[in-house]
Order: C-alpha cells, then structure tokens, then sequence
C-alpha cells in the first residue's frame, strides 16, 4: 500500500463521514432527544461499526478475489458493477427508508450496515484496492499465505477507511451538537448522495480506464 | 429535479420553524355541494403588503363533480430531515388532496405558478381500494415511510374498518395497507404521530354509512361513533392500545401531538358529549408504561330557545358547542379551539398542557348567535369557525366555516355560507383582521374546508430535532 492509496483511503473516509446521512446526525439527533452528549459520543462508535461492516465485507471480498483472479479481471468486472451502480444511483429517485428513532445500539450499528451498503461505501474504495500499489502485500508464498494476507489487507483498507471516517463523523456530531446547531443543515447539506453517486461513477471509471 | 440545498421550508426544529417567513399564499379546499360544480382548490392572497390581500387570486378546479374536498396535505415536509433515512432535496411543491366522497386523490403541483397549482396525478378510488382495502380517504401526513393517508371506510362492499394507506412519496401509487396489526381499531378519522418515539396515534369518527348521510341521532344516543384513541407502534405499524376516552364522549376528531418531538404529548378534540351536550379536549401522555388521557377543556352547552335550533338539535333546548377541529401552535404554547355550533373560537394558553387557560376568545357565525364579522358588522354568518390553521410563527390564524356538506345541512338548514376569516394572535391580543374576510360570492358558491398554508404551517410538519 502506498502514501498514494493511504491518502485515498483516509478521504474517502473523511467524505463518508462528511455525509449527515451516514450517521453522524442520527448520533446529534439522539443526543438532542435526551440531551445528553454521552449519547453522542456512544453513538459513534455503533456507527462506524456498522460502516466498517458494510465496508469490509467488500474490501475482503475485492482483495481475496484478486489473489485468485487476475487483478485485472477483477478491476474490469468491478468497475462497471460501479459504474452502473454509481448511475442507478444517480438517475434514481429512491433513497433509503428507515423508520423509527428508539434504537439500541446494536440496531444504530445496523442502521449504519444497511444505510453504508445501500449508498455502496465499499464499493467506492475500489480504485484503492485494485490499484497496484495496493496489492496484496508480502511476498509469494502461495495461494493459503496470499488469502491470508490478502485478508489482513482487507482488515486494513477498513480500518484506516472507517478511522478517518469516524474521526470526521466524530468532530462534526460534537461541534454540531456543542456549538453550530441544526440550523446548519439548512445552509450547508448539500445533496451528497448526487456528489456520492458521481464519486461512485468516478471510482468505477478510474479503476477501468487504470486496468484497460 | 431535486435540489442540491434542503428545501427552504425544511426545519430541523418546531425553534427554528417558528422563525420561519410569513406565508404569501393559502390553500383552500372548498366543494360544491350540490356536486354540480366541480371542487376546487382556492388559492387566497394572505400576503398584507399586497393589493389583492384577503381575495381568492387562484382556482384549480377539478375535473370531476362530486369529490367533497375536506383534508389535504404536502407531498414532503420537515420530517425529511429526520435521521434515520434524511432525504432533504426533495421539494414540498405537490398538495395530496383527497375527495372524501368520491375517494379520488388529487396530486396538485404547485411549483411553476403558485397561484394556479396543476393536477398532475389522479389517484383513482379502485386504486385504494385493490391496493389498501381503504375508501373515503381523508388526513394525509408526510412521514417516514411515505404518505400516510387516513381513510373513514374499507372498500370493495365492505363500509369498514377504516385506518391508514401507505402511498409512495415519489410516484404517489398507492402502496397498500399500512397496519400490520390493527388490533381493535375499526373506527377513523385522524392520524399522526410521536415521530421520535416510533408511536402512531389514532382518532375515531364513523364509517361511511355512519356520517355521509348526515349525523345519526340513533347512532349518537346509542353511542356507536367513535370514543377511543388508538396507539400504534410507528415501526412495527401494530397497534399498542387503545384509551376509550368513555363512550359519552362522541368523536373523537382531530389530533394535535406536541411539535416538540422530546414531549410525549398532545390533544384531542372530542364533539359532543352526549350527557350533557358539552364538547372537550383532551390531553394525551404517557402514564408510567403506558398511555393515558384526560380531559382538560370542557366546554359548556348553551341553553337556547328550541324554536330557534335546527330540528336536528331542536328537542335539547339547547347549543351544542360541537369541537370540531382544534390546531396547535408550532411553539407548543397556544391551543385553538372550535366551536362550530355555538360560533366560538378560544384560546389557550397550554404552556403547562394539564392545566390549559383560556387566552381569547371570538365569536363568529353560530347557530344561534349568527355573529357577523367585524368587516361586514351587518352581515350575520352562518356555520361557524371549524378548520382552523395556525401560521408557524404563531401570528396568524385563519379560519373557515364548512364542516362535512350533509352536516353543514342540518345544523343550518337555512344554508351554511361561506366564509374565511384571518385572527391575529400575539400574546395579549386575539382579535379579527378587519382586512381579511373572503366570503358570500368569493368562493363562487363553493364551501370552503382546510387551509394548507404556503411552505407548511402548524398541522403539516413533524419534527426529528427539538
């Protein structure tokens, strides 16, 4: 993994985060329902698990695929499943639909799981995990050690991914909470599921354009 | 196209929707009785500055006879903010506007001219009825999981129970039925909720047969309209319980839930008490595990000469106040009430919500009384103030006098009128706005029902934030 690939992940991390509809501004919603900043800060951590989850999933998915299939195979495939996802996404008038408030914890987590999947936050780390800075690391020991450490860095792209996105989440949940209030939202929440589509069109276009 | 900032009349809080602009246009329903004349949305200038103030600028008839016009609603509203599933760049641009008679729903676009809104949509009643089971639709609230659209009647030759249609907020097809578990619930009539408590609460009126003919004395004495508040669980859309308010307590209308979405609180209008022909209000809470209410505003009825009094009232001798719509402002602060039979609009302060205090009050119309407006002193009013709509920064309420076509007719068979009237409501003041007073000629013969007031108001928008 290079510097390069790092950067990516930390923010496609920080745009996730970015997002209210990721989960920070459920965490401000629950903290305001009990005022109580507690709630905030207990709130994140489920969150970014659900994220990491949903995230995960796909990174171990992309990277054990390609240490059996030719990475480029596996950049081709993936990148117009992205593309297609990314304009589906975009041309789509659906959005996601929860109902209910009064969640447990474990239920926030999959709130996050489902909310994360079905905007693809995994899928746009594709580019990351195709590139080919980003193969697997360690050296050729083969097919059980490549699975292996195709794994760890699977668990790795998902960590620093879900790090930089809970750090972001993290600060705009509490500086909301503590210090801007909602009434940002009105001026500030700009329609990120269009940007995040176009992001996911992106992601796809750059992982084919990088393997062709 | 959506839009790429929340729609301007998006508010995270009932704080921040206090403070939002004075509404430039009103919505209102108003049908012909007589179903000779199409129904229409008149659209009314309430903008003071302008020189068409208090006049209908606008009609969007419809294109069938017969709908009866009553309750209608925003396709989108503040709960778009709402955390769980936040999808603020669609616009409030489209009124859901149900024929109560005719089961019909209108998607009304309101966007390119404002004051000529366009049909775009009609829902046909087969529609609702193959898909929920449902006729005689009614309140329509924008919630979580779409439209939630109340109805009075079941379908396909069976006259009940009522309940709720799910409608899709983006094709507004209709979805189907929304209960999964209706439990006792038979009888509807108004629907809202908790929304940051995952609680849905019910009111009951009567099934179709029960009231499209007018009301029904046997029915009434009999204690057969509705009584009881039911509770639903948002998410699991069962019902939790029901509190019978008691059956003297008939009908049980409209629902008020505090805007405030920390309280776990709200109002209920109930019509007539059949003990002693008073009307009530009453408040809604939470009581340990579960719900309770009780009544907090009593209103007397007023002794009257039988000769004066429609024949459907005639044998009590006396008036009864009839609570038929109540709205509660965004601020959570004011609770307005009306008395359509005695002609009555109060106020309360309902700061401390167990202990209302009455705040103002104002005569119009009546059945007896007949009180003319102040713009027109010489004038006496028939009907009474009923749908009342308060504006969200709590200053301007407004009023009409339709109540339901056939109880219009027996509670003034001489005829009901038509009238609109606008309060202004500051903390010491209650009084009629001389300038505003559409009525007679204006509505072109039409009854005029709901108001639904330009970028929400006080009963169209829940909260996810307080």
């Amino acid at each position: 993994m290079n510097d390069g690939s790092l950067a990516a992940l930390v923010a496609l991390g920080a745009f996730h985060g970015v997002n209210p509809a990721m989960g920070w501004l459920f965490a401000v919603a629950r903290g305001l329902q009990e005022r109580s900043r507690a709630l905030v800060l207990q709130s994140l951590p489920a969150i970014a698990a659900g994220h990491a989850a949903s995230v995960g999933v796909v990174a171990i998915l992309i990277t054990l695929t390609r240490s059996v299939v030719a990475t480029r195979a596996v950049a081709v495939g993936g990148g117009v499943v992205l593309v297609g996802f990314g304009l589906w996404r975009l041309l789509s008038r659906r959005h996601f639909r929860w109902v209910g408030m009064r969640l447990s914890l474990r239920q926030l987590a999959g709130w996050s799981f489902l909310m994360s999947s079905a905007h693809g936050a995994g899928l746009m780390l594709l580019p990351v995990l195709t590139s080919s800075g980003a193969a697997p690391a360690g050296h050729d020991h083969g097919l059980a050690s490549a699975s292996g450490s195709a794994l760890s860095t699977g668990v790795f792209v998902t960590a620093v991914h879900t790090l930089a996105m809970f750090a972001v989440a993290g600060a705009i949940a509490v500086a909301v909470y503590e210090i801007v209030g909602l009434t940002i939202l009105r001026r500030a929440w700009f329609d990120l599921d269009r940007l995040w589509a176009t992001a996911l069109i992106t992601a796809g276009t750059i992982t084919l354009v990088t393997a062709l | 196209m959506a839009l790429w900032k929340p729609d301007p009349t998006f508010y995270a809080s009932p704080r921040d929707a206090a403070s939002a602009p004075p509404e430039k246009l009103a919505y209102v329903a108003a049908f012909d009785r007589a179903a000779e004349k199409p129904d229409a949305i008149a659209v009314l200038d309430v903008d003071p500055d302008s020189g068409s103030y208090g006049t209908v600028v606008g009609w969007t008839d419809l294109p069938y006879l017969g709908d009866e016009l009553h309750h209608f609603g925003w396709n989108a509203c503040s709960s778009a903010l709402c955390p769980g599933s936040p999808h603020p760049h669609v616009e409030r641009r489209y009124l859901i506007v149900p024929g109560l008679r005719s089961s019909r729903v209108y998607v009304i676009d309101t966007k390119d001219d404002p004051t000529a809104p366009k049909i775009v949509k009609v829902v046909e009643p087969d529609e609702l009825a193959k898909r929920a089971g449902y006729s005689r639709p009614h309140t329509v609230h924008c919630g979580p999981e779409g439209l939630y659209l109340t109805a009075l009647g079941g379908a396909n030759g069976e006259d009940g129970p009522g309940g709720i249609a799910l409608l899709d907020h983006t094709s507004f097809d209709v979805l189907g039925r929304w209960e999964v578990e209706r439990g006792p619930q038979y009888l509807a009539y108004d629907a809202w909720w908790h929304i940051a408590h995952d609680v849905l609460v019910t009111s009951e009126w009567g099934t179709p047969s029960m009231v499209e003919d007018g009301v029904v004395g046997e029915l009434l004495l009999g204690r057969e309209y509705g009584h009881a508040l039911n509770f639903f669980d948002l998410r699991k859309r069962k019902h939790i319980q029901t509190v019978d308010l008691g059956d003297e307590h008939q009908m049980v209308l409209e629902l008020r839930p505090a805007h405030d979405p920390t309280k776990l609180y709200g109002f209920a209008g109930v019509v007539v008490n059949v003990e002693d022909l008073s009307a009530s209000v009453w408040l809604w809470h939470r009581d340990g595990d579960s719900w309770a209410a009780r009544k907090v505003i009593t209103v007397p009825a007023e002794p009257a000469d039988a000769a004066s009094l429609p024949p459907v009232i005639a044998p009590f001798g006396a008036v009864p106040p009839l609570i038929t719509d109540i709205d509660l402002s965004v601020d959570d602060k004011w609770l307005y009430v009306s008395c359509w039979g005695t002609g009555e609009l109060k106020r309360y302060d309902v700061s401390d919500p167990f202990n209302p205090v009455e705040a103002g009050s104002v005569r119009i119309g009546g059945i007896v009384h007949r009180t003319p407006h102040p713009a027109a002193p010489d004038l006496p009013l028939a009907g009474g103030p009923q749908m009342v709509e308060v504006s969200r920064d709590g200053e301007r309420v407004y009023v009409t006098n339709s109540l339901y076509g056939s109880w219009d007719d027996q509670f003034f068979p001489d005829g009901v009128g038509a009238w609109m009237a606008k309060l202004d409501s500051t903390p010491d003041k209650f009084t009629f706005d001389e300038r505003f007073f559409p009525h007679g000629d204006a509505f072109r013969g039409l009854r005029p029902h709901q108001t639904r007031l330009q970028g929400g108001d006080a009963s169209s928008d829940s909260y996810c934030y307080p």
